[in-house]
């Protein structure tokens, strides 16, 4: 039996998430941490790493980051990252059946680094009103991301991988980014690797995102692509993401988003993170739950009239949970009485 | 000042003692009347009767940037906007103590005539001098960068009714060229965020809201992972909103912005951000249009100048060939007309353009059809004659 905390933010969607897994007779035990972004101290968020270390896997919502805060006060979503360094952030964006977007066939693998770049907060005001914030790279933070991205790559059977920077601008911080790319490129001769400034990056995505196979990128850049691609194949309730470190991983909805908005009114989408789920059985090598599964997301997925408002329908999420309930069911798998 | 040709001079002279100074047609029409029709109606070809001319420092460029140019000026004319051109070169030169500057002549006319237009640039590798763009960014503060983006009927994207304008700040934030390698493998770059820069492109984007009848700005920041610099920006756009309260202020995520943008782009109005997220927001935005080959682009100084440019590059497999597209840059001239005010000539010339390409029968390559330039050119200088 697998122990996985579930650090709750500000997203009820676990609850979805728990019958289904309760439901399948997943071998899966969640241990509920809260963290109250509302709480000026630390001790949820140390509760939360502590668990996650404990049980080296996690599925996680989006804890908000009030940035009307001082400076000293983190972000705890990025403290949690850190924290456990969890180094490589992954996310597939696919075109999805039965979702209607302005482009089709889109396949897009997003290897983001997840712990430096512009997210160090190493920020300073040298003289009143002018403010310094450091964007750290470094050569093995570089070369460890490139290295994920090639294998990744390797092991999904993908052709080509793009470096996106803009070291024409920053020439030392993202050239050495760069730089580490083609070196790792250059142990990976099965794979044809390519680089793109990122704000040509941007506009090639709205234009014809067929073009991407995978994506490499620093910190930043990986939070505007993650996002673009998100938006292009159907909005941040679809997509899930997932946080792999050395020694643990985290599964979240890939833009990471709080949904305060919609937040008690039954009508979020649970696709994100049911499918972030099923990564994560996947990598507890529990295959056949995560393939019953994901097959049922994505056949409810089908249905229309199932579809919740951000994808434009008029369906609740109690509805689409059942949905996908009633078709593992119907599969014939073990579930219990519910 | 009036520059004045006219088929009879008498005419003139005598209008002038009773009418002094006036603008344009409505002289035009007074002279018919006073000299009671022996004047022929003056032609548009003969008689210059304007406001006044305005001397524009034209920059042609590298690449297809002289027939570009060559094909704006042309569609000028035709349009009879009332802009003297004065062509100057930007090729980087050292000057005393060794820093690398524009040539004097075009700092001059650019300094008189505070009005620039100018085509792509190539920016040289490893020459030894920064890109031209960055000289000319430098030498007259352009703190601003501007480019409304609004979808172009008939030229058919994935988006339509785009219709937003994003103002960056251009010069500071992550751009600041300023980086070290802290120890072999380490590498520092620093964004600089500064009071002074925020407030004033805070207070440039209200300005233009307000000018230009938009109802609302955002400001785009990652304030909850960079606290400091991006927090600073966002605190001099909500002070600034304060003394512009007919214009609604929001704030959002860059990451949100993204998303948002290309699920619905018609939410969003005009936009002011730092250096980085303007950069790759409005290279975005342009994408959603149709790419760097239509978007127009402006430039703000502090001292009242402004330069208006195309900013595709230079397309050096293209040029001299007379299949460019000249639209970036016209409507680059398009934005600069209304900037100068003259909103008249500035319709005529966008609906002109806007009509020769909704109507796809002369079309350069990269809008999909198959007409050279200078046809696709002469179409619009039709239209725009037509227009009158």
């Amino acid at each position: 039996m697998n122990n996985i905390p579930l650090p709750v933010g500000e997203c009820c969607l676990s609850c979805g998430l728990c019958h289904c897994c309760r439901f399948s007779c997943v071998p899966v035990d969640f241990e509920v941490v809260h963290v109250n972004s509302a709480l000026e101290t630390d001790d949820d968020m140390n509760n939360a790493i502590t668990a996650i270390r404990r049980n080296g896997v996690a599925l996680k919502g989006n804890i908000e980051t009030k940035h009307t805060l001082p400076a000293s006060v983190k972000s705890r979503n990025n403290v949690l990252r850190t924290s456990l360094d969890l180094y490589a952030n992954v996310m597939h964006c696919q075109s999805l059946p039965g979702v209607q977007t302005r482009h089709k066939n889109i396949d897009i693998m997003i290897i983001r680094e997840n712990t430096e770049g512009e997210y160090s907060s190493l920020e300073h005001e040298s003289v009143s009103g002018v403010v310094e914030s450091l964007k750290i790279i470094t050569r093995n933070n570089s070369l460890r991301i490139a290295e994920y991205a090639f294998q990744l790559a390797r092991d999904k059977g993908r052709r080509r991988v793009t470096a996106v920077h803009k070291a024409n601008i920053m020439k030392l911080g993202d050239g050495l980014f760069l730089q580490c790319c083609k070196e790792v490129a250059s142990g990976y001769p099965d794979i044809t690797f390519d680089s793109m400034i990122v704000d040509n990056t941007t506009m090639q995505l709205v234009s014809k995102p067929q073009q991407f196979d995978v994506m490499v990128m620093p910190n930043l850049y990986g939070n505007v692509v993650s996002n673009v691609c998100a938006g292009l194949v159907g909005g941040p309730g679809l997509v899930p993401g997932a946080n792999y470190g050395r020694d643990y991983a985290v599964f979240e909805t890939a833009t990471r988003n709080t949904g305060k908005s919609i937040a008690g009114r039954n009508i979020a989408n649970p696709t994100a993170l049911l499918l972030a789920s099923c990564m994560m059985l996947d990598h507890l090598e529990l295959n056949d739950h995560a393939t019953s599964i994901r097959n049922a997301v994505l056949t409810t997925m089908n249905e229309t009239r199932l579809h919740t408002a951000d994808i434009g329908g008029q369906g609740t999420t109690l509805e689409v949970v059942q949905s996908i309930m009633r078709i593992i069911q119907s599969k014939g798998q073990l579930t219990s009485e519910f | 000042m009036f520059s004045l040709v006219a088929v009879n001079h008498l005419a003139v002279k005598h209008c002038e003692q009773i009418f002094g100074i006036m603008a344009g047609s409505a002289w035009r029409s007074m002279l018919t009347q006073v000299v009671g029709g022996t004047v022929r109606r003056c032609t548009l070809n003969s008689v210059h009767l304007s406001k006044g001319m305005q001397t524009v420092t034209l920059i042609p460029g590298d690449g297809i940037g002289p027939e570009i140019s060559s094909a704006v000026v042309k569609i000028f004319q035709a349009a009879n906007a009332p802009v003297s051109w004065e062509e100057r070169n930007v090729t980087a030169i050292k000057g005393p103590g060794g820093r690398w500057m524009i040539p004097p002549d075009a700092k001059e006319s650019m300094d008189r005539s505070k009005i620039g237009l100018k085509g792509p640039l190539k920016t040289p590798i490893a020459a030894g001098h920064p890109s031209m763009n960055l000289l000319l960014r430098k030498t007259f503060d352009l703190y601003a960068n501007v480019r409304p983006c609004i979808s172009i009927e008939g030229y058919k994207t994935p988006y339509t009714d785009v219709d937003l304008v994003t103002i960056r700040e251009n010069t500071e934030g992550e751009y600041s060229g300023i980086e070290h390698q802290i120890v072999d493998g380490v590498v520092q770059s620093i964004k600089l965020i500064t009071e002074n820069a925020s407030r004033r492109i805070a207070e440039y984007a209200f300005e233009y809201a307000r000018n230009n009848q938009r109802s609302s700005v955002t400001a785009v920041h990652k304030a909850n992972i960079m606290r400091m610099s991006d927090g600073l920006f966002l605190r001099k756009c909500r002070e600034v909103a304060e003394s512009y309260k007919d214009i609604k202020f929001t704030e959002m995520y860059l990451d949100t912005v993204c998303l948002n943008m290309v699920q619905d782009p018609t939410q969003f109005d005009v936009l002011v951000m730092p250096n980085l997220y303007g950069d790759i927001l409005s290279d975005l935005c342009a994408g959603l249009i149709g790419g760097l080959g239509v978007t127009p682009s402006g430039n703000i100084g502090a001292n009242g100048v402004a330069i208006f440019e195309s900013v595709h590059g230079t397309a050096p497999d293209i040029a001299g060939l007379d299949l460019a597209n000249p639209t970036a840059l016209l409507l680059s001239g398009v934005m600069m007309l209304r900037h100068m005010g003259l909103h008249d000539h500035a319709h005529k010339i966008q609906k002109a353009c806007f009509d020769t390409i909704r109507e796809k029968k002369v079309l350069t390559k990269d809008l999909g059809g198959n007409s050279k330039c200078s046809e696709f050119t002469a179409d619009i200088c039709r239209r725009v004659q037509d227009l009158d």
